[in-house]
């Protein structure tokens, strides 16, 4: 029943808060809300920090002030009706209904109970978003990396951080120390965008490259967050360069098969042999190239350029090798 | 900042009882008669909860106020019709402020579910976007702290074409790239719905040449028509449940090992494991579920050197087999 009481006691400081005008000094909170009164002096003062602390917590704005301009008075506690209440909302039906869409993106993410409050809040509002509706576009985000929770904090307080980061070209994880601008999921997976202090420039790092804790490395609101804009155009130019003047090659492909080097093909022509034919594609890299031939096992073979086909021979040796 | 905490209260802890309250408290003004069942639903906690958040109100009050001050909750109707009703809480008349994560939650999604190609509803989407972030103020403007990009541009088109079936009811019949195989499959598809998971896109649809309900990745859909029949969904065609995630290793699957090199540790990051162990060097063993041989066959001949199959060991034999039969298509004759 300790746990009834406390609400109760909560509920009723957030509304003796919010409905007297200006501060409600202490002395005189304690004289009213239920639940203070009874208490030493020294188990009241550690339960109202308390209760103010946990309220603050899930978003009550709780300010502390004087209603005396000189400060002479004891200093008291108010909720600014203003900061505490969600603005006048109406939205149109489409509106309505693209939100409680929406809404569902996050259902099996750690966004989930935020989604829910929000929807509540609005619904409260007069909203009616109806997260239940069956909709022709289901949109979802699956489960974020653990070191989600940690960065999309630090982004949220503007709090630098250090991780240990495994890189896969390189032996050992380095420790980095990071502005965090953005958590992004790109290509289903996570990212943490932001300042690299140590190497003076953007970077973008995997989640699920990151090893052990996201630890802080600062106080909250050590640096300055980009304008949204610099931030989304920052992660945009992370992404591959737009290709251009690419070389060619050619790979006789059996049809029906080499789907993934048709759809990028310059163009395809029959083979003189039946059943096959000669792909033309560009490449950016040569060893991706042979990686994405090799894959096709006896269903590609790589015609030119003479460095590709060299390159397929060891390729394939090796994996013929592996087993033996 | 431990990853495996979040400070965030337990749903049940006092504070997080109170804030739910001053959300519910505004909604059963609003919605007087409202079915515990439904208060329970909206605000995702069990009915006994919501009764007990109901019991905290009954009490709840400031001597300072007059009597007509009090809020009052008719318990009985609770319990004996299961329906809710509230009356004198004038003073929390209006919900509390979105938080910076409830605020960010709703305008990511938004932006995109705005991304998908084919969306009709950009309009709305954005005329709501705009709308709440007046509402939520200044926290809005972390609305870029996370975003979430949809592969969109490859396949517009499909995209927009499933939309139009969708729309008019018709049904799909694709040429389908089955990766596993590397083989180009012709169906026709009932198509249900466009489903967006981490930003790729699939259609749900009753499959006809498979009889069931399918997802078919836009991305590996290599023609798409609508054709001029109306699509019938059968009764017993039910939508995914996507809340396990779209792979689920099923029971005929195998268990695979393979040994990486730092430079195939790649593959760690790309596909769902059941074990991963660090090997000296840098490199990793892992072992995930296989539902189709020749799915791992291609990728043991895309790592070459970079990583190898250790069990099963017929596996091993078959890969290597694979790649000297490729190599005679060199001129090349390995023993």
């Amino acid at each position: 029943m300790s746990q009834q009481l406390k609400s109760e006691r909560l509920m009723n400081l957030v509304i003796c808060l919010l409905v007297a005008r200006g501060y409600v000094p202490k002395s005189r909170i304690r004289r009213i809300v239920g639940g203070y009164g009874g208490q030493t002096d020294e188990a009241f003062d550690r339960m109202f920090e308390r209760d103010k602390e946990e309220l603050r917590e899930v978003g009550i704005p709780i300010e502390t002030g004087s209603n005396d301009p000189f400060g002479e008075d004891e200093p008291g506690y108010r909720i600014s009706r203003q900061e505490f209440e969600l603005p006048e909302i109406r939205l149109e039906p489409d509106e309505a209904a693209v939100v409680g869409l929406a809404a569902r993106m996050w259902q099996q993410s750690g966004l989930a109970e935020a989604t829910s409050n929000a929807v509540a809040k609005l619904q409260a509002a007069g909203v009616s978003a109806d997260t239940r509706a069956l909709d022709v576009v289901e949109p979802r985000v699956g489960r974020e990396e653990p070191a989600f929770w940690p960065l999309w904090e630090a982004v949220r307080d503007c709090r630098p951080v250090r991780f240990s980061y495994q890189k896969p070209s390189s032996a050992s994880a380095e420790r980095r120390h990071v502005q965090p601008w953005s958590v992004l999921s790109w290509h289903g997976r996570w990212y943490v965008l932001g300042f690299d202090v140590d190497r003076d420039d953007s970077r973008m790092f995997r989640l699920s490259r990151i090893v052990g804790d996201v630890e802080p490395a600062g106080p909250p609101g050590s640096y300055e967050m980009p304008p949204s804009d610099e931030v989304r155009a920052a992660a945009i130019g992370f992404s591959p360069p737009e290709p251009h003047d690419l070389p060619t090659a050619t790979i006789r492909v059996r049809r029906g098969a080499g789907h993934t080097l048709r759809r990028h093909a310059v163009h395809v022509t029959p083979d003189d042999e039946p059943g096959w034919d000669v792909v033309t594609v560009t490449y950016s890299s040569l060893g991706r190239l042979a990686e994405e031939i090799a894959a096709h096992g006896v269903d590609a073979v790589a015609i030119e350029p003479e460095e590709l086909r060299t390159r397929m021979v060891s390729w394939l040796s090796d994996v013929a090798g592996a087993a033996s | 900042m431990s990853n495996a905490t979040r400070r965030q209260p337990r749903p049940d802890s006092a504070s997080s009882q109170v804030a739910r309250l001053l959300s519910m408290l505004p909604y059963l003004r609003s919605h007087p008669y409202t079915r515990v069942a439904d208060v329970a639903q909206l605000f995702g906690v069990s009915e006994r909860q919501v009764i007990r958040d109901l019991r905290v109100l009954w009490f709840s009050g400031l001597p300072g106020l007059a009597m007509g001050d009090y809020i009052e909750v008719d318990m009985e109707a609770v319990e004996g019709e299961g329906t809710v009703s509230v009356s004198n809480a004038d003073y929390l008349a209006r919900p509390l402020r979105l938080r910076t994560d409830e605020a960010v939650a709703l305008i990511v999604a938004l932006r995109t579910l705005r991304d998908v190609p084919g969306t009709f509803e950009r309009e709305a989407i954005d005329r709501a976007i705009t709308k709440l972030e007046h509402a939520a103020g200044e926290v809005a403007e972390r609305a870029a702290a996370v975003q979430v990009e949809v592969d969109a541009d490859a396949v517009a088109e499909v995209a927009a074409t499933v939309r139009e079936a969708l729309e008019r009811n018709r049904v799909l019949h694709l040429s389908y790239w089955v990766p596993a195989r590397d083989e180009t499959t012709e169906r026709d598809v009932d198509p249900m719905r466009l489903v967006v998971v981490d930003g790729r896109l699939y259609l749900e649809g009753w499959c006809r040449r498979a009889e069931a309900v399918r997802l078919f990745r836009l991305d590996r859909v290599a023609a798409i028509d609508v054709l001029n029949a109306t699509a019938d969904v059968p009764g017993e065609a039910r939508p995914r449940d996507l809340s396990a995630g779209l792979f689920q290793p099923s029971p005929g699957d195998e268990l695979v090992t393979l040994d990486l090199t730092r430079h195939g540790r790649w593959v760690a990051d790309y596909y769902p494991h059941e074990s991963v162990e660090e090997l000296s060097g840098g490199g990793v063993r892992l072992q995930l579920y296989v539902r189709d041989r020749p799915w791992v066959r291609r990728l043991a001949l895309r790592l070459g050197a970079t990583g190898r199959v250790v069990d099963p060991p017929d596996l091993a034999a078959e890969i290597s087999a694979e790649a000297r039969a490729a190599l005679a298509g060199y001129g090349v004759d390995v023993q």
